[in-house]
């Protein structure tokens, strides 16, 4: 019963139980944070709108304000944060398309200003963007050191696709 | 070097019957083990494979352990999904970022994309596959556990290492003085 190897035995499973306890801890400290995150976009230009390849494409610059602080525990790695563009079309019930991500290593930059271009292609599935209403929705995913990830988004309605090719 | 001699008496010493009994034993608590996480995570709901790659840093560096879980929710934008391609070993753990959802039949077609990657993964699918479709998917990711995988990751990439710790256990439970 005192042997080196029983020692170690012991020593390393409760080592381990204890770890597996303290992580589910901390995933568990995560639920009494509320957030109260707040983002505004703004589409500045549409700098370009032509059918590529038989599928339309756009390109625009955005204007992204965020305040994602109140995201942020002491259990968290860093914020995914993306906008996707969700529309319909006469094909699809629902299309979303990612236009732009970042990473959000540390509370002290999750309060930011962006003005950029989309990072990611804006392709439809065919040729219904002339003319066509959008949401551009923020969404962020919490990624923590341990345990459960939280998501939520943000949608921001009424953007418009001009009705022409330009 | 006592405890060297004194293994290899042990070693020397042991029956037949005893030898029997021991193994049974240790093959009992290993079975239960196992038969305790097969049922859990049957249960549950969940799978708890790997990361390997590096393609999703910052946030899954290789060696943590995920928690993924499968329900009838549809995938949508963000999601972190975990999938095989056809005729891969390996699955890939991306974030979804397209869907297309058809009107008529409710088909829905996928695009992912690894964070720390430039392109999105049409690269790995196969060939003349555009897009991934749910059935494809293995689970969505809903946690994780960092450093929890590299005992798996190890034993894998160098096989010789499962043979010792098999071998080194069961020296131990075989020579055990109890």
């Amino acid at each position: 019963m005192h042997s080196f190897g029983f020692r170690a035995n012991a020593v390393l499973t409760f080592g381990i139980t204890i770890l597996a306890f303290i992580c589910a801890m901390a995933s568990v400290s995560d639920n009494f944070n509320s957030p109260r995150p707040s983002a505004e976009i703004q589409i500045l230009n549409i700098n370009w709108f032509q059918k590529q390849h038989g599928n339309d494409e756009a390109s625009l610059t955005m204007n992204i304000t965020a305040d994602l602080q109140s995201l942020f525990t002491w259990n968290t790695k860093q914020v995914f944060v993306f906008i996707a563009a969700e529309y319909e079309t006469p094909k699809n019930a629902l299309n979303q398309v990612s236009l732009w991500d970042a990473i959000i290593p540390a509370k002290e930059h999750a309060k930011f200003w962006v003005q950029t271009a989309n990072k990611y292609r804006f392709v439809d599935q065919g040729n219904n963007l002339r003319g066509k209403h959008f949401n551009l929705t923020l969404h962020w995913h919490v990624m923590p050191k341990t345990g459960k990830m939280f998501a939520n988004k943000l949608v921001i309605p009424g953007y418009r696709l001009p009705e022409e090719y330009r | 070097m006592g405890w060297v001699r004194k293994t290899v008496d042990s070693v020397k010493s042991l029956q037949v019957k005893q030898v029997l009994l021991r193994a049974i034993s240790l093959a009992m608590v290993f079975t239960s083990g196992l038969i305790l996480w097969k049922a859990l995570m049957c249960m549950t709901g969940t799978t708890s494979p790997v990361v390997v790659s590096g393609s999703m840093e910052p946030s899954f560096k290789r060696g943590d352990a995920l928690f993924l879980y499968k329900n009838k929710d549809p995938i949508r934008a963000g999601d972190i999904v975990v999938f095989n391609v056809k005729g891969q070993d390996v699955p890939i753990v991306h974030r979804v970022i397209e869907v297309h959802e058809q009107q008529s039949n409710g088909e829905i077609k996928l695009l992912t994309k690894g964070d720390a990657n430039d392109m999105d993964d049409r690269f790995l699918y196969a060939r003349g596959q555009l897009w991934l479709k749910p059935q494809h998917i293995m689970g969505r990711a809903v946690g994780l556990l960092p450093y929890a995988g590299w005992v798996t990751i190890v034993m894998t990439e160098k096989p010789v290492l499962q043979y010792i710790l098999v071998g080194a256990v069961g020296l131990l439970f075989l020579t055990s003085k109890d």
